[in-house]
């Protein structure tokens, strides 16, 4: 590695990839058909390489990006957008219809996890099946084996047979023996989520230490992860990029987007209550539809709601969530003597927050009415607004807090 | 250290020389996981039993016991074989099951290795002669059978046994590469398996593995016609001692198979990449 340092410089491209298409087959037995057509001719279907045949969609779509070593490509979109067909053409797997890829270096592939592993043979020998398939020789598994069997903590159990570890400890193994791998480019799928929170931190210690001299694409559902540790992102919809840039945090409200446009949810209801109206009135200009706030801008809901019964003073909670759906803030309850009134049947008032401090992002509001002394709920509803609140910087944690610095 | 280049893009006009080289050399590196995965599969085959190995000897033992019994018993007259029928009988079985597990190993290798086929970028060859390893462990076991049965049955030990790997070599050869045709297309479609499965139970019997090629009638044409009958019959020759008749038509099928090897090879190596897109697709 070290030597690597001195010849290699920072800015070569590691993976070119240009023009990326690929189709696919809805039916099976059509599909197997094309594949027939395909191994006869030699050049698989060159007449009509721009068309699609019956039956057939592109599940990628013209698809560009450069990568160099060092940087972090996040692939992000919702379930069949093309994310794994993409890093299957990366990793080789299959060919490309329209396009081309350029790799330079060695492929490392974090997609299955003990690959080769046969559950009745020992820890011990599955690292060797698991490196063989990975590309190591059996001197290199020699050299790295205690390293690998600390790394997984499995120190205790190597000569057990697999089929008695449990799913993590597998993991564990599998990540073991990959983590060993020394890849120029790395594709990252899925495999993160399993595992216990100590060995994902672990992962991503690892993944930390060979970024700087790696190149690495990631497809993750996991926002939060992928703004973590990507510099740019591709964001696919039906295999067409709907988004590219090294503005990661306007992909990933783009693919939040996408999944905005959810009716707010009556998780329960006593038919005593009804909100008719929520409005977030601080808000001066709205992306499509979605109220825009600034950092640091005033907080400031007017609500209109209706009773249908005689009730006394109800008690209003609400919630802030990220997308994510981890609630991150609640707002102070009203109480007996807030200066809130009925007016008949309605009561209508203003919940305000002087400076929210919130960090870039979109945010839903949940809403809990209940009596106020017996807290009993008579209304809940979930996601009854969304809002996105801007700013220039983007942070990983929910709040960014304002702060001054003083000399002593 | 200058880094390894590898574009993918959709006209792959490779030429058949550069896919070839890199066939073989592929199969070359990659063999440290051909044996760690032909190693792999045997411990697993035999660790969960009591008798471990020695059911490796049971399929080729029964077929060349029923033989035997149905000759003993009368119940099918077959012509002088000129030699013990055991060891006739066991020959051929022998040869034969080398023969139909070659054509079969490239098909079920990759197969067992779908999921990882999806997954994972690795030399595809090395399944091939994982399987291929297996095959020839197997055949040890099977050849010291046939050793046991030699000696046993008086035929004794004759020098020319020295040739009989090549026999089993010659019988690989042919297997392997009619089975690289097949595999693409039997990896598509369940069908091309279950029909190569039935044409070799028939063509077993169009092949002098359990009775001798007959004086005269449609079955001596097709018998002598058909490729896989020089290499049993030689096969047979270097266990007996007896002149090797068939040596010529055996020398030109080895000859023919090799660049049809090559011409497998090449084709198997590009078919992959069409057969997992439909795996997962």
């Amino acid at each position: 590695m070290n030597q690597n340092k001195n010849i290699t410089t920072t800015d070569d491209v590691l993976v070119k990839v240009e023009g990326l298409s690929k189709k696919f087959c809805k039916d099976l037995k059509t599909g197997l058909w094309y594949g027939l057509k395909d191994l006869v001719s030699r050049n698989p279907g060159a007449k009509d390489s721009g068309n699609l045949r019956p039956k057939e969609f592109w599940a990628v779509k013209d698809v560009s990006f450069e990568l160099r070593r060092g940087e972090c490509l996040g692939l992000i979109g919702h379930n069949g957008a093309g994310k794994s067909t993409l890093l299957k053409i990366l990793n080789g797997l299959i060919n490309p219809d329209g396009g081309k890829v350029t790799i330079r270096g060695r492929v490392g592939a974090l997609i299955e996890l003990g690959a080769g592993f046969n559950p009745i043979l020992t820890g011990r020998e599955n690292v060797y099946n698991n490196g063989a398939i990975l590309g190591f020789s059996r001197k290199e598994i020699d050299a790295k084996l205690e390293e690998i069997i600390a790394f997984a903590e499995l120190e205790e159990f190597i000569d057990m047979p697999v089929q008695h570890y449990s799913s993590g400890m597998k993991v564990r193994l599998g990540f073991a023996v990959a983590a060993q791998m020394e890849p120029d480019v790395l594709l990252i799928d899925e495999v993160l989520a399993v595992g216990d929170l100590g060995f994902v931190l672990k992962c991503f210690k690892a993944i930390d230490t060979i970024l700087p001299r790696t190149a690495i694409v990631f497809v993750s559902h996991n926002m939060p992860m992928v703004s973590r540790i990507c510099n740019q992102v591709v964001l696919l919809d039906h295999g067409k990029v709907e988004y590219q840039g090294k503005n990661v945090g306007e992909g990933i409200d783009l693919y939040y987007k996408r999944f905005a446009q959810n009716e707010s949810k009556v998780l329960f209801d006593d038919g005593t209550i009804e909100i008719k109206n929520i409005q977030l009135i601080s808000s001066i200009k709205t992306n499509d539809g979605l109220p825009i706030l600034n950092w640091n801008d005033e907080f400031k809901l007017k609500f209109k709601i209706l009773t249908y019964e005689n009730i006394d003073m109800p008690k209003f909670l609400i919630t802030l969530f990220d997308k994510e759906q981890r609630s991150v803030a609640v707002l102070k309850s009203n109480e007996i003597n807030s200066p809130i009134e009925f007016k008949k049947d309605r009561i209508e008032f203003i919940l305000s927050h002087k400076n929210l401090q919130l960090t870039k992002g979109i945010y839903s509001i949940n809403v809990l009415v209940s009596n106020m002394e017996t807290g009993v709920p008579l209304l809940r509803v979930h996601d009854i607004l969304s809002f996105q609140l801007v700013d220039k910087e983007d942070y990983w944690p929910p709040f960014l807090l304002d702060a001054t610095y003083s000399e002593i | 250290m200058s880094l390894e280049v590898k574009v993918y893009q959709k006209e792959n006009r490779l030429r058949f020389a550069t896919l070839l080289r890199e066939s073989l050399s592929d199969i070359f590196k990659s063999r440290f996981l051909s044996t760690q995965l032909a190693v792999r599969d045997i411990k697993a085959q035999y660790r969960q039993s009591y008798f471990g190995i020695l059911w490796a000897f049971a399929p080729p033992l029964m077929t060349a016991l029923v033989w035997i019994l149905l000759n003993k018993s009368g119940a099918v007259t077959l012509t002088n074989t000129g030699m013990p029928y055991p060891v006739y009988a066991f020959t051929g079985t022998l040869i034969w099951s080398i023969i139909v597990e070659s054509i079969n190993n490239p098909i079920n290798s990759t197969n067992g290795a779908r999921s990882i086929l999806t997954k994972i970028n690795f030399p595809k060859e090395a399944l091939i002669i994982s399987g291929l390893f297996k095959l020839l462990f197997n055949s040890g076991i099977k050849l010291i059978l046939l050793l046991f049965f030699v000696l046993a049955y008086g035929v004794g030990l004759q020098w020319s046994l020295l040739w009989f790997p090549f026999a089993i070599l010659g019988a690989v050869l042919v297997g392997t590469t009619i089975g690289l045709f097949i595999t693409p297309f039997g990896l598509l479609y369940k069908d091309v398996g279950k029909f190569i499965s039935f044409g070799l139970r028939f063509l077993m019997y169009a092949t002098p593995v359990v009775y001798v090629v007959p004086k005269e009638g449609l079955l001596k044409s097709i018998m002598l016609g058909n490729p896989l009958t020089p290499i049993i019959l030689i096969a047979r020759n270097t266990v007996t001692g007896s002149a090797p008749e068939f040596l010529g038509y055996f020398l030109i099928i080895i000859a023919c198979c090799i660049p049809l090897l090559f011409v497998g090879l090449v084709f198997y190596r590009v078919s992959i990449p069409v057969i997992v897109e439909r795996f997962s697709a």
